[in-house]
């Protein structure tokens, strides 16, 4: 079956990605240092919760660091992205400074939404990015509506829109397949399969589990790709967003991935075993996969990747201090930013 | 002045927006090749194409969310709702997205889009297709609420509803829709939302109402004219912002006040507007407020049942008769 199932990553109406093209020394440089500060960044604000530093619910991407990193990177400036509640990462990517992130989990001033958006509700227009939401399936017809601007403005942009394996059941996450599929929106459906809805596997929940077929019945072709593997993750997007560059999209992919740590902060993750996750990270780890490859490829050794690792952690902390030390939101500030004036 | 029909109001509105502002375009069920459901976009698909008049398929959630997403983009999105009925299946990406991106974005994303569409009940057509949704919307910080009455307010505050950069809920309503009514003839007629209006002035009662209840008040008034009881009637035009000073004036000078709506008063807008007299004008209230609105019944189909159900003009006069004795 193992063999068969590999061949058939692309649904009837799609062309499978190609192969894995041989990576640039810069490429995997930079995708190294992005994924590590997005663990990095991850982890420290995981401790932060643990301290009561930060609040609410903190849904964290650890694992999956090499679906926003590979895809993210297959973009240009003016394309647009939107995600659910699992943001911080897409907003680092998108190329927000860290401190800004980190000091809206703490809710300060300095906080990309100046505090009002917390972990779920982050956005960086400016960078193309628009959040950042926190009701599961919402930002998909919202993101078929970014590239339905994109088609009424003539542009050759697209619209990346991310949404879970959970996500993938919701009603309005078909309704938007139908008419991007209808009008020939560019959108490219991104479904991040993490194989848990909160702590509801995939088998539990979903009749058919190829979830790359989904787009099938209305004619959007969808490819599966290893989340957990940058090159195959970028060779997967760089296909759909030349596709949907030339007005055949909409497409869909589903990057198999995993993360690491509970649905959000709160969440012990007793619905696996443990065996489960550490294989994962011993075994598919996506960062140590590519510094594997930096080495084997005598792009970098040892000694210069500690030194990326050291400055990616003195980069999370200063972000870490930045966010506990900036001061809160004026009180005036609760009632501002209610309607836009005119 | 020139007279037309709500109906044409609004159509004008607008075209005369779509043509101002290429941004601006309109989406719905049967918006374009069969002119509307209720014949509100005539014209409109036949003046600016398919591209910005767009059918969509029965999908509210689905192509609400589009549009609120390609307002977050920076376009102007007019959204019809066949009737606000339907769009309790959208009411997530209206509250949710578009109410309060603005906000939770720090002010970096705003929402420019319109929903509108007949709310209320029509005729005879029973309860899933007859409710008022304008408390339910009026609840939510983030969205502005418009309910207008005569033709003249319905294509100014619909231009004013485009041309805000925040998302606009527009209620209209069937049966006034074939109403004709005297309107400004120019493209530059529009309405502040926010503002109400005294459409009667009077000395012994307010009647603060809107939509198709300031017609059936005025009836009222006309009633309670020759009876010697001289009533103030304020078209609130829009709920949110609420013109509070408007209701606050007229209970001065008038010490008595009705409020009347379609929808049921549990938690609705006359509740709200008793709350805000009481507090800002309760030393000059000679008498409590009367609150009408429609039965605390889901709305029946029988003629007789449905009328019943319905605040009528003679519910209106006889409340002022009991307010004024």
């Amino acid at each position: 079956m193992a063999g068969a199932k590999k061949k058939a990553k692309s649904a009837k109406t799609g062309k499978a990605h190609g192969g894995t093209p041989s990576p640039s020394r810069e490429h995997l440089e930079s995708y190294y240092r992005e994924m590590l500060t997005i663990r990095r960044f991850e982890e420290k604000a995981g401790q932060m919760y643990g301290m009561g530093l930060i609040g609410g619910f903190c849904h964290l991407y650890i694992g999956q660091e090499a679906v926003v990193s590979g895809i993210q990177n297959s973009l240009e400036p003016g394309d647009t992205v939107i995600t659910g509640y699992r943001c911080h990462a897409h907003m680092l990517s998108a190329g927000v400074d860290p401190k800004y992130v980190m000091a809206e989990l703490t809710g300060r001033a300095a906080g990309v939404s100046q505090g009002k958006g917390g972990s779920m509700h982050m956005f960086t227009p400016e960078h193309g990015f628009y959040g950042g939401h926190g009701i599961v399936g919402a930002q998909v017809p919202l993101g078929a509506g970014l590239g339905f601007a994109h088609k009424y403005r003539g542009n050759d942009r697209v619209a990346v829109t991310y949404f879970g394996d959970g996500a993938a059941n919701q009603g309005q996450v078909f309704e938007a397949f139908n008419m991007a599929a209808l009008w020939k929106l560019p959108v490219i459906f991104v479904i991040e399969n993490n194989q848990y809805a909160m702590g509801t596997s995939v088998a539990r929940s979903t009749a058919i589990q190829e979830l790359y077929q989904r787009g099938e019945s209305f004619g959007i072709p969808g490819n599966q790709a290893d989340g957990m593997d940058i090159l195959a993750v970028q060779a997967a997007a760089q296909a759909a967003v030349a596709k949907c560059r030339v007005g055949d999209g909409p497409v869909l992919l589903e990057m198999k991935t995993y993360r690491y740590r509970g649905h959000s902060m709160s969440d012990p993750a007793k619905y696996r075993t443990r065996e489960e996750v550490s294989k994962m990270r011993q075994e598919r780890d996506p960062i140590e996969n590519v510094r594997d490859l930096l080495i084997a490829l005598s792009f970098s050794d040892d000694e210069a990747l500690k030194e990326v690792d050291r400055d990616v952690k003195a980069k999370i902390n200063d972000a870490a201090e930045f966010a506990q030390n900036s001061p809160q939101s004026g009180i005036t500030e609760l009632h501002t930013d209610i309607f836009m004036t005119a | 002045m020139v007279e037309l029909t709500v109906r044409e109001a609004l159509r004008d509105a607008m075209a005369e927006e779509m043509r101002a502002d290429g941004d601006v375009f309109l989406m719905g069920e049967e918006v374009a090749e069969y002119q509307g459901a209720y014949k509100v976009s005539q014209g409109l698909l036949e003046e600016f194409g398919a591209r910005r008049v767009i059918d969509t398929p029965i999908t509210e959630a689905g192509f609400a969310g589009i549009g609120v997403g390609a307002a977050m983009a920076g376009l102007k999105p007019i959204i019809e709702f066949m009737t606000f009925n339907f769009a309790m299946q959208a009411i997530d990406q209206i509250v949710n997205s578009a109410a309060k991106t603005n906000y939770m974005s720090g002010g970096l994303i705003n929402v420019p889009i319109v929903f509108r569409g007949p709310n209320g009940a029509a005729s005879r057509v029973a309860a899933q297709h007859s409710q008022c949704y304008a408390s339910w919307y009026a609840h939510i910080p983030g969205l502005k609420v418009v309910a207008p009455f005569s033709a003249g307010d319905a294509k100014g505050l619909l231009k004013s509803a485009i041309r805000d950069p925040n998302p606009v809920i527009f209620l209209e309503n069937e049966i006034l829709y074939g109403q004709s009514f005297e309107i400004p003839d120019s493209v530059d007629h529009t309405v502040p939302i926010g503002s109400a209006n005294v459409v009667r002035p009077g000395r012994d009662v307010t009647i603060a109402t809107f939509s198709i209840m300031v017609g059936k008040a005025l009836a009222a008034a006309e009633t309670l004219a020759r009876e010697g009881i001289d009533a103030e009637i304020i078209d609130l035009r829009a709920i949110r912002p609420l013109d509070e000073n408007c209701i606050i004036s007229s209970v001065e000078k008038t010490n008595r006040l009705i409020t009347v709506e379609e929808g049921w008063t549990m938690a609705g807008i006359g509740a709200e507007i008793s709350s805000i007299v009481m507090q800002h004008a309760f030393d000059y209230l000679d008498a409590p407020v009367t609150r009408i609105g429609g039965s605390d019944v889901p709305l029946p189909y029988a003629e007789n049942l449905e009328s019943q159900a319905l605040p009528q003009a003679d519910d209106i006069a006889q409340a002022a008769r009991d307010l004024c004795s």
